[in-house]
């Protein structure tokens, strides 16, 4: 494999230096540096794509030295996927931040960059233990980020997201020690070979050391009891930051999916670990997301209780076997992750021209965009709800469709179907108070045209979800593909270790 | 050997864990240091215990230790010593902003 595969890690990185070392020559080379990485991110991601349609999963040993003893990155269909999306979420965002929420704080582009490096990292890396070096990129980068422009009320969600993470980030380690301890591994696919052959006295240390790593990642995704963080962080973030975050909870979720499609399900005692709870917890994060939704007092307070209902949303499927569901939770993800990020950024955008009532869900002065801002709110709630025509209905058919042959549809059928409903519903009432009625005396508030960078930006976001609708057919064959690899897994092991010489295991002192 | 490492490890743990509970942002930060603490001695003790034998093997040498978690360990305890620095620059920027050192930023009325 040509180095290309080092590309979405070591671009950003390189132009995070190129950042930080041009500080003294000011924003506007800062912003050079940072568009130019941006706008080449898409071109290696589509590169990757193509490389990874072919059917061929690529690994790229770095230093040449063979996994597992050397860390190996990792290109399938379903990281490929990854890079692109994060590519296409992080060109919009940086757009709208380029109008001014970058010179609100200092090294937003740097911060912005590393970000996206750890994105891209996670997505690529063939080992838990780089994994959780890419963690910790993109989680330092999200606590500089979230505390991005100031304020008391960043300073109080940063300090809670700030000890949540770094708590969790302990969680991970204790997970990785006891993986190591006992499998003598870290490399996904060596795990897959050896934990088949953990013997029956070490079987529950290693269910415990795997449970803690769920944990963990079900703290990233946001999943009931671990999701009350993420409506505080999200609601008090600056718009381009919270919209760029949308992608941060499906890191977890896309590691759920490794994780379980590679090594969980190579032995019959790992195999069953999500299995029983995840569904009913899922189905409670959906419930939790529709009364957060409810109850919000802001409208990007209830964006990102829209982030925890996707999910559950998608977690209350992943562990239903079969090609199906892990084909439309890829979908739904895709989906989910450009219309919440374009949600935040238009909240933003509304919250603009209305002065002191800012996003809050109360009667204030007239918007003067209306035309514009009320027709991107109504496709993105048409979308992100989960009605035709839109991609949300598709991703949510998929959904239920995989499913449907299996005891769980009487439970996830109507928790998807009602919180469609109720989003509707909340949407609706939500968009009627900002919209349609004003307070007929007030005086409107003074504020600058918006600038065509904003306009740009959420146009382009707005149209992600008419635009997946209308290539339906492809990224579902896409998504579909990507399943298939990913359950197919003696492909991938074979791609990783199969290449290096029979691994010479030293049974160690116990 | 194995007791009193196990018992360190449980002690550290459970300490950094009642620190993290409490409401003043300095246990708070106090309570993470130990409980990196607790971690990095277990990923230290995932390699088994050795004494005195080299991370390498050797002709003539009976004995070696694992290297890997050694490599572990030195980056586990890079990051969070970094995270730890950023989060007390944090508590420190939130008091200011503030002019409380509680964790939710306002005092609670007792």
């Amino acid at each position: 494999m040509s180095h290309a595969l080092l590309l979405p890690i070591v671009l950003p990185l390189i132009a995070a230096i190129g950042c930080m070392a041009g500080y003294k020559r000011g924003l506007a080379f800062q912003r050079q540096v940072s568009l130019g990485a941006t706008l080449i991110l898409p071109i290696v991601a589509a590169i990757l794509i193509a490389s990874a349609a072919r059917d061929e999963i690529s690994v790229y040993a770095i230093g040449a030295w063979p996994a597992p003893f050397g860390i190996v990155l990792v290109l399938d269909r379903l990281s490929a996927a990854m890079v692109m999306l994060t590519a296409a979420l992080a060109l919009p965002v940086l757009l709208y931040a380029l109008a001014g929420t970058d010179a609100k704080g200092r090294h937003f582009h740097p911060l912005f960059q590393f970000q996206l490096a750890g994105l891209n990292g996670a997505f690529l890396t063939g080992d838990i233990f780089n994994l959780f070096v890419f963690f910790e990129v993109l989680l330092a980068a999200s606590y500089g980020l979230l505390a991005h422009g100031g304020g008391l009320l960043r300073a109080r969600a940063s300090l809670a997201y700030v000890v949540l993470n770094v708590v969790g980030s302990t969680l991970f380690l204790v997970g990785l020690a006891l993986v190591y301890g006992t499998l003598g591994t870290l490399n996904f696919a060596d795990l897959a070979l050896v934990v088949p052959h953990v013997p029956p006295s070490d079987q529950a240390l290693v269910r415990a050391a795997f449970a803690l790593l769920v944990i963990v990642f079900a703290l990233k995704a946001a999943l009931l009891p671990l999701s009350f963080w993420l409506p505080l962080a999200y609601g008090a973030a600056t718009a381009p930051v919270a919209a760029l975050f949308a992608i941060l909870t499906k890191v977890g979720i896309y590691v759920l999916l490794r994780i379980f499609g590679i090594v969980f399900a190579s032995a019959a005692f790992t195999a069953d670990l999500l299995q029983p709870w995840l569904v009913p917890v899922a189905i409670m994060t959906i419930a939790l997301g529709m009364i957060g939704l409810l109850s919000a007092p802001r409208l990007s307070v209830g964006v990102a209780y829209l982030v925890v209902l996707s999910t559950g949303t998608l977690l209350s499927v992943l562990s239903v076997p079969g090609i199906g569901s892990v084909s439309a939770v890829i979908y739904y993800l895709l989906h989910s992750t450009l219309v919440t990020g374009g949600f935040f950024l238009l909240a933003d955008a509304i919250a603009n021209q209305r002065g002191v009532h800012a996003d809050k869900l109360e009667r204030g002065p007239h918007v003067r965009d209306l035309k514009l801002l009320s027709a991107g709110y109504l496709v993105l709630a048409v979308a992100v709800s989960g009605l035709p025509p839109l991609s949300g209905f598709f991703g949510k058919f998929m959904l239920m469709q995989s499913v449907q042959a299996t005891g769980w549809v009487t439970a996830i059928w109507p928790a998807l179907l009602i919180s469609s409903l109720v989003t509707a519903l909340a949407l609706a009432r939500q968009g009627s108070v900002l919209f349609w009625e004003p307070v007929p005396d007030e005086p409107r508030p003074e504020y600058p045209p918006p600038s065509r960078l904003h306009v740009a930006a959420v146009v382009v976001l707005v149209a992600a979800s008419p635009v997946l609708t209308l290539t339906t057919g492809s990224v579902s064959a896409y998504a579909h593909a990507a399943a298939e690899q990913l359950l197919a897994r003696q492909d991938y092991i074979d791609a990783v270790v199969g290449a290096s010489p029979e691994i010479v295991r030293v049974r160690r002192p116990r | 050997m194995e007791l009193v490492l196990s018992l360190g490890i449980g002690l550290l743990t459970a300490s950094g864990i009642y620190l993290i509970l409490r409401e003043r942002t300095f246990a708070v930060v106090l309570g993470i240091t130990l409980l990196s603490y607790a971690t990095n001695l277990l990923i230290f003790v995932s390699g088994r215990l050795m004494v005195g034998a080299p991370p390498l093997i050797l002709s003539g040498q009976a004995q070696h230790t694992d290297p890997i978690p050694q490599a572990l360990v030195l980056t586990a305890i890079v990051i969070s010593f970094g995270m730890t620095a950023y989060i007390v620059a944090l508590a420190l920027r939130a008091k200011g902003e503030s002019g409380t050192d509680h964790v939710d930023t306002e005092e609670r009325p007792r």
